[in-house]
């Protein structure tokens, strides 16, 4: 059995541990509501420019002439898939079910003789995408420069994205992330955004609206704008859902840590009782012998 | 006599009041939008938004980058990448 001593060390050890896992989910939890703030502003802006991207989509015909964003390239051979992960751990299973779920299809795709490309998005997926696709990584976006994901890094990571699609690197992109169902449940969620599917909108009322340049010009100025929405939003959700994670693995961590610190002085406890009989009978044994 | 007015970005929800006219630089030219315009649709250059909450009043400006404009019966509603 160990000794008092290794025992003791070994509570203590548990308990640091603990201190640690318990402020990083006070901390998780402050960041949630702020990101769960950020994911609520965002949302106006959202809607109307869906609104108004399905009612001009809805409205065009699909032609040669067609922004390529919304007609696609004709072809359905290379697929990108963009996979946005975190910076940072301590999330528990946060990122690696964000992966899981682009190798899943990765692998799908690969099975229906499709050429697979991934961009990565955060520090967290890259070694686990890059040891089991090691050749189609073709490039990674670095977020760790900054504290949390905007609008900024939305605009470029849509720059290169786009970039890419115009010199015909891909003909498909799909976006993976961690959508926020609550502080317990992220779902990690694939989403279409190249070509970009044109969403579903209720047509509000039959009023004629003018268009000004006209319906094709606006729809291809807004479509960028759309698809970088769609990051945007993809990037707060994961901010949202990371710190939903952390928050919970450290809940079990703190609870864990507890649970082992409470086991451990017991153990100390009892040896320590025994320790003490054992020198108790020795001393009666000492005195009998007298 | 007044017209909602709604600025929005990505990140926030700036600006939602009645306001009594608003100027937009229009890509096809600046246009200025009272109560009960016809609904109209438009991209917007990049410039300046002069908000007038009163009629003689001094404007409110907003520098505006990647925007769009768009009159229902509802209002004015102006969706901007940036907002300055």
């Amino acid at each position: 059995m160990a000794s008092l001593k290794e025992l003791k060390g070994r509570i203590n050890s548990v308990k640091s541990t603990q201190k640690i896992t318990k402020a990083k989910q006070m901390v998780a939890a402050a960041k949630l509501r702020k990101a769960q703030a950020a994911a609520e502003a965002a949302r106006p802006y959202a809607l109307r420019l869906a609104s108004v991207v399905g009612s001009l989509a809805s409205r065009v015909t699909l032609s040669e002439a067609s922004p390529r964003l919304l007609a696609g390239t004709g072809r359905d051979q290379v697929h990108l898939l963009v996979v946005a992960n975190s910076d940072r751990g301590l999330c528990g299973a946060f990122n690696a079910n964000i992966v899981k779920a682009a190798k899943l299809k990765a692998r799908d795709l690969a099975a229906e003789g499709k050429t697979v490309l991934f961009y990565l998005v955060g520090r967290k997926g890259r070694a686990p995408l890059r040891r089991d696709f090691p050749k189609a990584i073709l490039d990674t976006f670095d977020t760790t420069g900054v504290r949390e994901p905007g609008y900024a890094e939305a605009e470029a990571i849509a720059a290169e994205v786009l970039a890419l699609y115009d010199a015909g690197k891909f003909d498909v992109a799909h976006l993976f992330y961690g959508k926020f169902k609550s502080a317990l449940v992220q779902e990690p969620t694939e989403q279409q955004i190249v070509p970009v599917p044109t969403p579903t909108v209720a047509v509000t009322d039959g009023a004629v609206v003018e268009y000004e340049p006209d319906e094709e010009t606006i729809l291809a100025e807004l479509l960028p704008r759309y698809l970088r929405n769609q990051i945007f939003g993809a990037l707060l959700e994961n901010v949202a859902s990371e710190q939903g994670a952390s928050m919970t693995a450290m809940d079990n961590a703190t609870r864990n840590a507890g649970e082992l610190i409470k086991k451990l002085t017991i153990q100390y406890n009892r040896s320590r009782q025994a320790a003490i009989t054992t020198e108790l009978i020795e001393i009666i044994a000492g005195a009998e012998a007298l | 006599m007044s017209l909602l007015f709604e600025l929005v970005t990505p990140a926030r929800l700036v600006l939602s009041e009645n306001v009594y006219q608003v100027v937009v630089p229009g890509t096809e030219g600046e246009f200025g939008v009272l109560e009960g315009h016809a609904p109209f649709t438009t991209t917007v250059k990049d410039g300046v938004i002069r908000v007038w909450r009163t009629p003689g009043g001094a404007p409110e400006e907003f520098t505006v980058k990647g925007g769009f404009a768009e009159v229902s019966a509802r209002g004015l509603t102006v969706l901007a990448e940036h907002v300055g």
